[in-house]
Parts: structure tokens; sequence; C-alpha cells
């Protein structure tokens, strides 16, 4: 974090558990609010919209990685450098297509869900950690890739693993000057 | 060892944030009797010296007021053209306070736009793939450093020629705008920053900068 020069180097760490327990209230809150499980899980994409068009510039501000050159760079790049600079975890990647743009994270450990084994009878379908989708979705549009994200498998519903698959979309900027 | 100004531009080309960095520069206030020595002429909207430098009035120096009024670019406070009025003998002896013009913040939102549209012709000229755009300009009084994240924001940093270390500066107020106006959740993102923690910040690690002197941070 950027401090004023000039103060101590102050080592604030916030609690884990506080970060967890407050996604764990944003979601209940949600349900709450919304009846529909797509509801929540839309609003839940939405919020982590705003917070990934933001993110990006610290990941790269703090990380100064160079631009990358293909998709398979790029989800590599969120997978071993920005899921480990903000959650602590390394997914692993691979790439489940032949066209070479789809992608998925697999995510042996959440610590979102660290309190949470299983979702209630009701939710069925709600995607917990939706948020994570919307985050890689707004930070990638900020660096001029459209991209769909989404939970392919998530082990609250009971699948073994939680996946997270992303698909990149045509490049934005292809009809102005080619940049490279 | 100075650092003018840091200008911010957004996506867009449009400034976001201008910040002047250096000490103002003294105004000159003389009076003068019929006939002026000093040889004035318009220029844009203003008037300025053209020859005869002398006293700290300088060459480019522009008429900022008559007898204690600020003109109103080429005409006095009451309307009246400067040129008429200081060829006529009547309105003698005149005090005229003369001094660099500021740009105002419509030129300098027209030059941050022009900036941006050069910045990328510089990337297009390359004859290499994949070039970037203008990093430096240099002059005989400033060096300008532009710095273009991922996202597109521009970074322009005015400082002067020996100054060293700009590079790391350019990236410290990358990290500061990422900190203090990026997680605001009051700014919008593309729109002018005004959040007075990036102020401070950024005025700060100005300081930080130019104590380091001519060779950069650590020496």
């Amino acid at each position: 974090m950027s401090r004023p020069p000039g103060r101590k180097q102050e080592n604030h760490k916030i609690s884990r558990e506080l970060f967890v327990l407050t996604y764990g209230a944003l979601v209940a809150q949600l349900c709450k609010d919304y009846e529909k499980d797509e509801d929540v899980n839309t609003c839940l994409d939405r919020m982590g919209y705003g917070i990934g068009v933001r993110l990006i510039d610290d990941f790269l501000a703090r990380s100064a990685v160079k631009k990358c050159r293909s998709y398979s760079e790029t989800a590599d790049m969120i997978a071993q450098v920005a899921f480990k600079m903000y959650l602590g975890v390394t997914p692993s990647v691979s790439c489940s297509s032949a066209a070479g743009n789809e992608f998925s994270l697999i995510l042996d450990k959440n610590p979102l869900v660290d309190f949470v084994e299983e979702l209630p009878a009701e939710r069925a379908s709600l995607c917990y950690c939706n948020l994570l989708c919307g985050v890689i979705r707004g930070a990638l549009e900020m660096v001029h890739l459209a991209a769909e994200v989404t939970f392919l498998q998530d082990r609250l519903k009971g699948d073994a693993v939680t996946e997270i698959g992303i698909t990149f979309l045509r490049k934005a900027e292809d009809r102005k000057h080619k940049r490279n | 060892m100075a650092i003018f100004s840091v200008y911010v531009v957004n996506k867009a080309g449009g400034l976001i944030y201008q910040l002047d960095h250096y000490a103002p520069r003294a105004d000159t206030e003389k009076t003068f009797s019929f006939p002026l020595d000093l040889v004035l002429r318009p220029h844009d909207e203003r008037v300025v010296v053209a020859f005869g430098q002398r006293d700290g009035i300088r060459v480019g120096h522009a008429v900022l007021a008559i007898n204690g009024a600020e003109v109103n670019g080429r005409f006095t406070a009451d309307g009246k053209d400067v040129m008429e009025f200081l060829a006529n003998p009547a309105n003698y002896p005149v005090s005229i306070r003369f001094g660099r013009h500021r740009l105002s913040s419509n030129e300098k939102l027209m030059l941050a736009s022009m900036f941006h549209s050069l910045f990328a012709i510089g990337s297009q000229l390359s004859p290499e793939v994949g070039s970037s755009g203008i990093e430096m300009l240099e002059t005989d009084t400033f060096k300008l450093h532009c710095f273009q994240t991922l996202t597109g924001i521009k970074f322009v940093v005015l400082a002067d020629p020996r100054q060293a270390g700009i590079d790391a500066l350019l990236r410290k107020i990358y990290e500061i705008y990422s900190d203090f106006a990026l997680k605001n959740p009051f700014y919008s993102l593309e729109m002018p920053i005004r959040c007075e923690l990036f102020d401070q910040n950024l005025k700060l690690a100005l300081e930080v900068a130019e104590k380091a002197g001519p060779f950069g941070p650590g020496s």
C-alpha cells in the first residue's frame, strides 16, 4: 500500500476473517433483498465489475508486469500473479478449447468460502463467489480484452472442484488502428 | 532541480488532473514615460514584449496589468485596446505589469488532447510493430516524460532536463492514482480527479523526487 512518506511503515494488515465475514454478510443481505438466485448472481457480478475496473490499475501499478501478448499469457497472469497477490491462492490454468480462447482456473482453496460448506436448499443455483467473476471481467475489459467469466463448477454445489471459466471474446480494439 | 508540472490524461484524451509545481515567477511592474522603449506586439489574445528586454522584463512576457487594473487579453479593464492606449502620449506616465502568461485551464485541456493525438501518431510512425507512443519530449528548457498504462491512462511530467528519476516518479504517480483516486468510491472513472488525498500524496512524491537531485532517489 502506498503510504505518505514521513510516516513510519506500519504493517497495517486487516484480519482475513473480517474480510470473509464481510463478504458473507454481503451475500446474505443480497439473498434477503432478492428472491431469485439469478438476481443475486447478477448483482454480485455487477459489484465485482465495479471493483475490477479499479483493481486492474492497482494490480498493474504494483506488479509492473509487461503487456500480455496472448490469451494464454493473460490467463496465466491472472492465475499466478493476480490471484496470488489478492487472495493468496494460485489456481491452476488449463486451456479448454481448440481455438485457444477458453480457459479454466481450478481453485483448490477458495478463501471466500472458508466458513461455508454448502448452499441452503432454497438457494441451489446461487453462485456464492460470483463477485470474483465480475472482478475478472471488469479488469480484463479495462485492458481491452472482452471476456465472459462464469463458474463452471462449484464445490458448494457438490462438484469436486471450483472452476472458473474465462472465454475471451473478439478483441475490442480491432476496428481502430492496429496497436500490435 | 525542479519538476514543473504533472498532467494526467484519460483514455479519451481529456485532461483529468493538472498540477503546476514551479514557484510562480515574479511579475515585474514598472512605471514608464512616453515613448515606451519596449517593442510590444499582439500575439494570440495577448500583448507581448517583442524586443527591448531589460530589468527583468523579458521577451515573451505578456502585459498583465496597466495602472494596477488587470488587462483582459488585448483590452484594458475598461475596454480600450492596449496597443492604442500605449501609443497615446496623453496616457503617460503609465505603470505596466509584465510577466509570464500562465496557461488558462482551457488551453491546458486543448494541449492535453493535442498531446494525446501526437502520442498516437508517434506509435504509428514507428517502423517497428507494436511501438510505444511518445515517451520523452525534449526542449532546451524542459523535458516532458510520458508514461501510458496498459489501461490507457497517461501520466505526463514536465521537469528540468537535468532531473533524474522521473521514470520512478511516473510509476509512483501511477501507484498514488490507483490508491487515492481509484479506491475512492466516490470518484468516477475518467472524470476530473478532485481527491484531496491524491493532491497531498502527489505533492509529497514530487518533493521527494526533487530532493533526490540530479542522480535520482537513492543518491
